[in-house]
């Protein structure tokens, strides 16, 4: 058994055994092991110059991993939260994204940027929020969310391997999470979505953290004989729309679950693609289950009530096939 | 008056002829700006050509720099072809940048320049880190990171150097002072106005330069340089000058006297130099006809080039958003 902070940490150790141009920075990512225990313990093995504590400075240390990349190294920065990284979303957005087509083609950026997402720890409305979909939004980013232990063990090494800035995010709920990784994968790519469960009446489309909520959904609703398709995006930029079209005209109905909020959300943007592309497939409104439109509350009740949850993905489930 | 210990006829002329080829440059850029050929946002380095002539002189080749929006000069004085550069601004596929930076965004891997960075101060990460590269490489290579005192007042300025002070980076940060940010006095924007000191409180050795003395710059460059790659860290300049023109061409000039900028101009980097090696007996108007014809020349064959340069077909917008295509879905 392993867990996905072992698999990510098992990744990180890889890289930087296999390619010395890899290093780690980011705050508390070397003796504190990484405020999620993600890093614990590489410190010891490849020393203070690969394993970089830095100051809490957000904009300063991702700016600087992106000069390192066009300096040609490799480096795997860390970010605590996706709320912390607002504070170098000028480096990511404005420097990252931009220099290879601003420059002509002159300099890419590759740059790994992993950061924690997400809600239900009660850490409240500065350490719980989705902020991917921003981040999605901008062309010359690549946006990954490995919802598994294999992508958690994998994903590093492809995105490490892209050309380009990859931000790969971690919902918070996934560290501690147990498993058997699959010893016959090896590598995975960033392009492709995954049908984690096949089935026929109603997509439930979804990435990240709630695909539990989504299995877990489509468990219920198989003992009620919906016989529910479950299909992990894994990449958030490109999306991987082709996937999730075939989904859908294999069922006719859809489900997005989101963790971010509704409004101008990655569900958004699925649903529009859906809309574009195979309105006349469908037998019925796409729907979507998303975050309650509020800065996420610390009460464990209220954090529950704001995210989504599996009864409502069941719910939104029946309405759509119309039971 | 400038000092010419030492100076021989041919340095003098190198100096001279990489100021006035950034001058002439930018003064046949308002030109071609009111011609409507230039467009978007045009910021002008004249009267600062000092700065970027004497650094650059004390740079090597494996260098690195990063430079702001208003980088022309460094560009040129770095050694950019002009024709790629005004091509660029031209908006042309044969532009350094295949037109998608401009004016504001000249980069050149041939010549290690990293930008053309538009947002203020968020070239000195950027910097901090190319010089992290060097440090994790081994190898001798020193990052020199042009920024305008506005940068002072962001956070990314303070992180920056702090960085870069607690690794022991090799990174020269280069504070060309011009008084004013677009419109903004420094004595209107800061409680601090020694900036020298707001570098040395992160611990980097730190000096004010006078930025429209050319050799003055070179000299203190040099220096600055030459600790930096003997392992010595970060070095912070401030360098004292004055911007003659609008901050772009859409600045009415609402903010300083004109007896201000009359004043400064007679400072001037090149006329200062020009009246220096005069009166020393190494540039008679022979020579200056001479550099000033060749600065034409060049100029005329740039504009030439930018004229019958082509537009990238639209087919190819979307080209080098993504190293590979398959990743712009």
């Amino acid at each position: 058994m392993t867990t996905y902070r072992d698999a990510v940490r098992e990744a990180l150790r890889d890289a930087l055994a296999g390619d010395e141009r890899v290093f780690l920075l980011g705050e508390d990512v070397g003796r504190y092991g990484g405020c999620y225990a993600v890093s614990k313990g590489l410190l010891q093995t490849f020393g203070e110059e690969r394993v970089r504590d830095t100051p809490l400075s957000e904009s300063a240390f991702v700016g600087a991993a992106i000069g390192a990349a066009l300096g040609g190294l490799k480096p795997v920065v860390e970010v605590m939260t996706v709320n912390f990284s607002l504070l170098c979303l000028d480096q990511i957005v404005n420097t990252a994204a931009t220099l290879r087509h601003m420059s002509g083609g002159q300099f890419s950026v590759p740059v790994v940027i992993r950061m924690a997402t997400g809600a239900g720890r009660q850490l409240a409305a500065q350490h719980s929020h989705s902020l991917e979909n921003w981040y999605a939004h901008v062309p010359g980013l690549r946006v990954v969310a490995p919802a598994t232990l294999d992508d958690a063990r994998w994903m590093l090494a492809a995105a490490l391997a892209d050309p380009d800035p990859v931000l790969i995010f971690e919902h918070v709920q996934l560290y501690n999470v147990e498993g058997q990784l699959d010893p016959a994968i090896t590598a995975v790519d960033l392009d492709r979505a995954a049908v984690r469960r096949t089935g026929t009446h109603v997509s439930l489309i979804t990435y990240g953290g709630s695909l539990s909520k989504a299995l877990a959904a489509a468990e219920q609703l198989a003992g009620d004989g919906i016989d529910a398709e479950v299909v992990d995006l894994r990449s958030l930029r490109p999306l991987d729309a082709g996937t999730v079209l075939e989904s859908v005209r294999k069922t006719r109905r859809v489900v997005v679950v989101d963790e971010g909020w509704r409004s101008g959300s990655l569900a958004a943007e699925i649903v529009a693609r859906i809309a574009e592309s195979a309105f006349y497939d469908l037998d019925a409104p796409p729907a979507r289950v998303c975050s309650a439109e509020v800065p996420i509350p610390y009460a464990k009740h209220l954090e529950e009530a704001a995210l989504p949850q599996v009864p409502a993905i069941v719910a939104a489930a029946r309405r759509a096939v119309g039971g | 008056m400038i000092s010419m210990t030492g100076m021989t006829r041919e340095r003098a002329h190198e100096l001279l002829l990489a100021m006035l080829r950034i001058r002439r440059f930018e003064e046949k850029c308002v030109e071609l700006y009111s011609a409507g050929r230039i467009r978007g946002f045009l910021h002008l380095y004249i009267g600062q050509e000092a700065v970027a002539v004497g650094v650059m002189r004390a740079l090597r080749a494996e260098d690195a720099i990063v430079a702001t929006y208003r980088e022309h000069g460094h560009a040129l004085a770095r050694g950019m072809r002009m024709e790629a550069l005004l091509a660029e601004m031209y908006g042309k596929r044969e532009g350094c940048c295949r037109g998608r930076g401009g004016s504001m965004h000249v980069f050149d891997a041939r010549t290690r320049f990293y930008g053309g960075n538009a947002i203020v101060a968020g070239g000195l990460p950027l910097a901090v880190g190319l010089a992290l590269a060097s440090k994790l490489k081994r190898n001798s290579d020193v990052t020199a990171c042009f920024f305008g005192e506005g940068a002072v007042a962001e956070g990314e300025f303070h992180e920056s150097l702090n960085l870069a002070a607690l690794w022991r980076l090799p990174v020269l940060f280069l504070c060309e002072n011009n008084l004013y940010a677009m419109g903004t006095a420094l004595a209107r924007s800061e409680s601090q106005l020694d900036l020298v000191r707001k570098a040395a409180s992160y611990d980097i050795p730190a000096a004010k330069v006078d930025g429209m003395d050319v050799l003055a710059v070179e000299t203190a460059a040099h220096a600055a340089v030459e600790a930096i790659r003997a392992g010595g860290g970060p070095r912070f300049l401030e360098l004292a000058t004055y911007r003659f023109r609008a901050h772009s061409m859409f600045d009415a000039e609402l903010y300083r006297d004109k007896a201000e900028v009359e004043q400064w101009k007679k400072r001037g980097p090149i006329v200062t130099f020009v009246a220096a090696l005069r009166a020393a007996g190494l540039l008679d108007d022979a020579d200056l006809a001479r550099l000033e014809a060749a600065v034409e020349r060049e100029l005329a064959a740039a504009v030439e080039f930018a004229e019958a340069a082509t537009f990238e077909d639209v087919a190819d917008l979307t080209r080098d958003v993504y190293t590979r295509e398959a990743a712009a879905r």
